[in-house]
């Protein structure tokens, strides 16, 4: 459904994307995941035709965007960073602006706004100026104006932002729900938002994709080795050397009454043998858990490694300024 | 042309939604209904005198052509506030994303923005339609000079607007959109003053380009070709330079 190569934008001489790869299939729902000013908008912008790229192909749809942008504008629905609502609109009216916009013939406009209404919620305030409406209800608008044509492709810069928690479950249960239908693309700096609503993840930085998966391979990718932590009512010196004998452990560390072990990659399940160590050796064990790497190490893994080899590969180019 | 019309029937509704389009009206309405008055007053006085000597000056001469005048003066102050927002206040809110983004062309958008406030200047030249009738109720008054007065007024607002439409669409602070339009149409109406004093090459140039000369003709009810070619290429230039502007603003 999306396809994007060797896309690159440069503003002024600085690059914002460098070089992207990806494509995207029909009716799954990908994240694009990265710290901010990493080119997440840049990339949506330019897919929905907003800017035109400085090199590469972006295809959305089979439409090329920069050749038939009208093709690929009328097949997209887009979310900017802020809501384009118009304040001195009632969100009935703005709806079938946007959808008459998005071409939608005149006799299935009544019909467009209102399902767009009633699947983002609208209802109770369909009448009202938008101007008066608060963040949360305008980025609902902002929503329904991006589904109201019911487009084969969504882009969503950024859709949760500004809702409270309950409104964010509501949202990322709508983005759930348009899977199969739509193919969506949303952009987020905020991990659990992408593990709660994507099936797959791009990790962005530095205008550059560092990593593209399933969440659940990205973790286990990135996974030097479990972790185990234990809470003790007493512990002492020789208990810790005892447990560091364990064949498997490869660290253990101490703070108070907890005790952090760090495993070999690839040990074998020895928990059993870790509780028997501190059983037998009276320690009092209160606690006992694993800690999985979570994305968010993950992603602060990708980020921080990219920002030592990004800094390098853009040295060049600042040289030629 | 349904793109056209969308962003066109949005935009003058949006005028009405807010205080300006009632307020502008209004204020144009006092202001040349008070012009009218005075100098339907002084016509009258004037002619009183005239009749001992026999033949006065005619009625469109002694009266709609100074309305018209003014007319014309006052919008100069007032189009600029009518096309301020037309870009500058998208950009602001943040709304150009969705027509830029929407399948519709950037040449449909600037149309049905220009659209809609020749519909607004419409509005505002509708019901001085009452000063003509007033005169045709109680005296005989000739109706081409009028027509073409009104073609004219149009003609001349518009290329006013197709300069505030340039503005609006560099900036995305009204006021100063507002300013910048203000100060252009005032040089491009005052360019003929210095006309005289340039010498004679650069004093055709600047009688030409000025924007004032080419309503002589439309004032007293002519209706000539250069004056007609000469507005609508100074329309053109300002919307093909609006063009530029906004692709411009795309490209950074």
């Amino acid at each position: 459904m999306i396809q994007v190569s060797h896309l690159t934008k440069f503003y002024g001489p600085r690059p914002a994307i460098q070089d992207l790869n990806f494509s995207v299939n029909r009716g799954e729902i990908v994240g694009f995941l990265g710290p901010n000013g990493a080119g997440k908008s840049t990339t949506m912008k330019i897919l929905t035709g907003f800017m035109p790229a400085s090199d590469g192909i972006a295809k959305i749809a089979g439409f090329d965007v920069f050749d038939q942008p009208t093709e690929v504008k009328r097949n997209v629905g887009f979310l900017p960073e802020n809501p384009p609502v118009y304040t001195e609109m009632t969100v009935r009216d703005y709806l079938e602006f946007a959808a008459t916009l998005h071409q939608v013939p005149r006799s299935e406009l009544k019909r467009a706004t209102d399902s767009a209404i009633e699947r983002t919620g609208l209802g109770d305030v369909r009448n009202r100026l938008i101007g008066n409406l608060s963040k949360g209800y305008r980025q609902r608008v902002g929503l329904a104006q991006a589904l109201v044509h019911l487009p084969k492709v969504l882009i969503l810069d950024e859709p949760t932002v500004g809702l409270d928690p309950k409104q964010i479950i509501e949202i990322r249960e709508l983005i759930k729900s348009l899977a199969g239908d739509h193919t969506v693309i949303l952009s987020s700096h905020i991990l659990p938002e992408v593990t709660a609503t994507c099936q797959r993840i791009i990790v962005i930085n530095r205008g550059r994709i560092v990593a593209e998966d399933t969440i659940d391979r990205l973790t286990t990718r990135m996974q030097k080795g479990l972790v185990y932590s234990m809470v003790v009512k007493n512990p002492m010196d020789d208990g810790i050397q005892a447990l560091r004998q364990i064949d498997g452990v490869s660290h253990v560390s101490a703070s108070g009454s907890k005790l952090t072990m760090e495993l070999r990659p690839g040990s074998k399940e020895i928990r059993d043998q870790i509780v028997e160590t501190a059983v037998t050796r009276r320690m009092g064990v209160l606690e006992f858990s694993a800690e999985r790497l979570s994305l968010e190490d993950v992603f602060l893994e990708l980020t921080t490694v990219e920002e030592n080899s990004g800094r390098s590969s853009t040295e060049p180019n600042t040289a030629l300024q | 042309m349904r793109n056209i019309w969308t962003i066109a029937k949005r935009d003058f509704k949006s005028y009405f939604t807010s205080p300006i389009g009632y307020i502008i009206i209004a204020l144009f309405m006092v202001i040349t209904a008070k012009m009218f008055n005075a100098t339907l007053g002084a016509y009258i006085d004037r002619s009183a005198m005239f009749q001992a000597y026999g033949k006065g000056p005619n009625i469109h001469e002694g009266i709609f052509r100074p309305v018209f005048g003014n007319m014309n003066v006052i919008l100069l102050f007032v189009v600029p506030f009518i096309t301020m927002r037309l870009f500058a206040e998208e950009k602001k809110q943040h709304t150009l994303e969705l027509l830029i983004t929407a399948p519709i062309t950037m040449l449909e958008i600037i149309f049905g923005k220009f659209l809609s406030s020749v519909l607004v200047v419409l509005a505002m030249l509708l019901p001085t339609l009452v000063y003509p009738l007033v005169v045709m109720s109680t005296a005989s008054l000739e109706i081409g000079p009028i027509f073409t007065s009104y073609l004219g007024t149009l003609l001349l607002s518009t290329s006013y607007m197709s300069l505030g439409i340039l503005y609006s669409a560099m900036t995305d602070n009204q006021i100063i959109a507002a300013a910048l339009g203000l100060f252009s149409i005032l040089f491009f109406w005052l360019i003929s003053w210095g006309a005289q004093a340039a010498g004679p090459v650069w004093g055709d140039v600047m009688q030409y380009a000025s924007l004032i000369t080419h309503f002589e003709n439309f004032s007293q009810g002519v209706i000539s070709t250069p004056d007609i070619i000469y507005y609508i290429s100074f329309i053109g230039i300002g919307l093909f330079l609006t063009h530029r502007t906004l692709d411009s603003y795309r490209w950074r």
